[in-house]
């Protein structure tokens, strides 16, 4: 095992020696992918909790939940779903151009990740203030029939927590990126960092393919079949 | 050996700082050691409040509210300050890397972090304690908790909802430690029973504590601010918080027994001077426990008006846990069987745990046929049945680990006699205890008021009796251990004798454990090659 470290050591002399609870860098790699997909799971089961939560309250009020759903802004929902999946892609990018030591690609593909995240972001605060605007939020007292206001509140709050997931990443996506610009070379402990981070950002992104449907198309009319 | 001249880990620096900066997996358990312990007593103190209330049946030592925040400060600070972080915090953090032969967790500073959050969380709580605390109880049933919320809700939700992102993490660092930094030679077949169960503890606070994080956020979005969906009168069901909650809460109740479960494993095979019987089944009924722990919620709801056929369902999965845990009860029993029984203090425990654990269980049937439930639902029944498998259980278990590692953590043995007595107090203290409360829910006294009908007080008398000596028996090892900290003489590597990696170090373990990469070539239970106990003739080496 410890001939794996000085074979990395070898073609990288730069290199930092794995954490010294492992063994062999190999073991470290292993255990941070390990560790971020048990991260993940533990994510799904608290999106599932307000996932279910929106299932249940749905089939209570089928009616309501449709109305409230047609009144979301289709167009902006389906743009930011473009752009959402677009980012997926330059992340993928972002950690090919790790794995190949590209550091230009590496660098400019964060850049652009951030960049549509952000823009995600935007269009998502705009929607936001859009409806609250217009009386569309818990608590204003316009909601009409009251559970409405259910379908409101899972809204605001399943948008809300997953938009600070992005912003959580945005804020990843940062640091890898001041980290990546300082450096000459990719060493491999950054490397697994990209990969980590990028399995973050596809969750990301497939909670938000989850939450598009459920809260935007909810109201289509049933197939005919 | 040359690993004696290294340092030991409580060598490493005695500054204030290289013990809150430490990321030693070893130094961070006696971090939550302490921490566990201060709530202990917190906890415990309010208990002795109740329990003073009820030796009279008319309200005169505390008024009702005050009598609703003491039981809810009891629960919350007992189920989440101590009982969920006990044994898998302390001798889970300890002993990992020690068992499966590696230097520490995977992720050192997500462990230190886990602590902080704890703390953090535990300081938020017993904050709010001091404020005023909560009367919902432990639970935090809606709407007590959101519309007719007039105590200090969010406070308590905020640090439960903390406490919980550090039993994620400290689950998280034990999967992946567990999966990856196995020494060589440490096939999953080889891995000593404690791992197993704190591997199925693990997966439950992976898989459970977030969904109990997304309904604690719900329940303080609905205190702060109109965000909340619980309330009924905006078309909310609080029904649907008791779900949530109870899928968190119930395979909670694994997370405290597991690890307890782990720990019997451990000391019985140790004080049988025998091979564990039935490793596989052991091991197996651990995740079989785990698994049908997240399927089973409903049976707390079944006077809640869920649907009669959920209610079956639920009634007959419940029933379905007995099977594992019975699997455990019967071959650690057949363990015993023609074994040379050391009644030793850890052994004491382990036997008391096994009774109670059985008592607790069995009325855990009880309570999960529907008609039954009906009847004894909320009553003292209830509370005398969970105080079994959480006090009786996880407690004793804890107890029985502390003395068992004790040896291994400080270098130091404990007095036995001593140890020996708080056993048998703390067995019969709490038998006194809480099996009045049997007789007393049977026959209708529910649970949770702070004044009764005064043909129950004979009963509720012999309950804070109970409670006396069981209170003498938890503080004598505060003071015997905490003497023998200092004074107690050296126990050497391998006191009991016992298998497993964690015995071939010395005393208390250097930093990072092994002074090498320890090879496997056994499996961990090889009690007949020390000492010749087997049914096949053996050559022991003496």
């Amino acid at each position: 095992m410890p001939m794996i470290n000085s074979l990395e050591k070898a073609t990288n002399p730069t290199a930092p020696l794995h954490e010294h609870q492992f063994v062999a860098l190999e073991q470290q790699k292993a255990a941070a992918t390990a560790g971020m997909w048990v991260f993940l799971t533990s994510e799904i089961m608290f999106f599932g909790a307000i996932f279910s939560a929106f299932l249940i309250y749905g089939y209570l009020y089928p009616e309501v939940f449709a109305h409230f759903s047609q009144k979301l802004h289709l167009l902006l929902g389906s743009l930011n779903t473009g752009i959402l999946l677009t980012s997926s892609w330059t992340m993928v990018m972002a950690v090919h151009g790790a794995q190949q030591q590209n550091r230009r690609l590496l660098l400019r593909s964060l850049v652009f990740t951030f960049l549509l995240g952000a823009v995600f972001l935007g269009i998502k605060g705009y929607e936001w203030s859009a409806e609250i605007r217009s009386g569309d939020f818990p608590g204003s007292g316009q909601v009409n029939p009251r559970q409405g206001e259910i379908f409101l509140r899972l809204y605001f709050i399943m948008t809300g927590f997953h938009g600070l997931h992005v912003l959580i990443g945005l804020l990843l996506i940062t640091g890898l990126w001041i980290d990546t610009a300082r450096k000459t070379n990719i060493p491999s402990s950054q490397l697994h960092f990209t990969e980590n981070l990028g399995l973050y950002w596809h969750f990301v992104d497939i909670v938000w393919i989850f939450l598009f449907p459920m809260l935007y198309l909810m109201d289509k009319p049933r197939l005919p079949w | 050996m040359n690993e004696t001249a290294l340092p030991n880990y409580l060598q490493e620096g005695t500054s204030l700082g290289s013990w809150l900066l430490t990321r030693d997996h070893k130094r961070i358990a006696l971090l939550y050691m302490f921490a566990i312990t201060f709530f202990f007593v917190i906890g415990g103190i309010a208990a002795t409040f109740f329990r003073l209330e009820l030796v009279t049946p008319k309200g005169d030592l505390v008024e009702a509210a005050t009598y609703n925040r003491l039981f809810s400060l009891h629960g919350i600070v007992m189920v989440w300050l101590f009982l969920i972080p006990s044994i898998p915090a302390v001798f889970g953090n300890f002993l990992v890397p020690l068992m499966i032969g590696a230097k520490d967790l995977a992720f050192p500073r997500l462990n230190l972090l886990s602590w902080y959050l704890f703390m953090a969380g535990g300081t938020i709580i017993i904050g709010s304690a001091v404020l005023g605390s909560v009367d919902t109880g432990w639970t935090f049933y809606t709407p007590y908790s959101s519309l007719y919320s007039n105590s200090h809700v969010v406070a308590a939700v905020t640090g439960v909802f903390i406490v919980g992102f550090s039993s994620i993490l400290t689950g998280l660092n034990f999967i992946v430690t567990i999966h990856k930094m196995r020494a060589p030679g440490m096939r999953w077949g080889r891995l000593p029973l404690f791992i197993w169960s704190q591997y199925a503890t693990s997966i439950i606070n992976v898989l459970a504590t977030p969904v109990l994080a997304m309904t604690l956020a719900l329940i303080a979005l609905e205190n702060l601010t109109d965000l909340g969906i619980f309330n009924p009168w905006k078309g909310g069901d609080p029904l649907l918080f008791q779900h949530l909650f109870w899928f968190y809460s119930h395979p909670a109740v694994y997370i405290m027994i597991l690890p307890a479960m782990g720990v019997v494993s451990e000391v019985i095979t140790c004080f049988a001077r025998k091979r564990v019987f039935g490793y596989n089944f052991i091991a197996g009924s651990s995740l079989a426990i785990a698994f049908i722990g997240f399927m089973v919620w409903g049976h707390h709801m079944f006077v809640s008006g869920q649907s009669p056929y959920a209610g079956l369902v639920f009634s007959f999965l419940s029933m379905l846990v007995a099977v594992p845990s019975a699997i455990k009860v019967f071959n650690w029993t057949t363990t015993l069987y023609q074994g040379s029984i050391l009644l030793s203090a850890p052994m004491l425990y382990v036997i008391g745990f096994i009774g109670l654990f059985t008592i607790g269980g069995l009325t855990g049937i009880f309570v999960a046929t529907l008609a039954i439930d009906v009847h004894v639902h909320d009553t003292y029944f209830v509370v005398a049945h969970f105080h079994y498998i959480m006090v009786g259980g996880a407690v004793m278990a804890y107890f029985g680990a502390l003395h068992f590692w004790w040896p291994k953590m400080f270098g130091r043995m404990y007095p036995e006699s001593w140890a020996r007595l708080a056993a048998i107090m703390i067995f019969v203290g709490f038998n006194l205890t809480f099996f009045p409360q049997f007789v007393l829910g049977y026959q209708g006294m529910p649970r949770r008021y702070h004044s009764y009908a005064p043909e129950f007080q004979v009963w509720n008398v012999l309950s804070s009796a109970g409670a006396s000596i069981l209170a003498v028996g938890y503080l004598l090892p505060f003071i015997y251990m905490a003497w023998s900290w200092k004074y107690a003489p050296r126990s050497g590597p391998n006191p009991w004798p016992a298998t497993g990696l964690e015995w071939q170090v010395p005393s208390p373990p250097s930093k990072d454990n092994f002074s090498g990469i320890p090879h496997i070539e056994d499996e961990v239970y090889a009690y007949d090659q020390l000492f010749g106990k087997s049914d096949e003739p053996h050559s022991a080496p003496s």
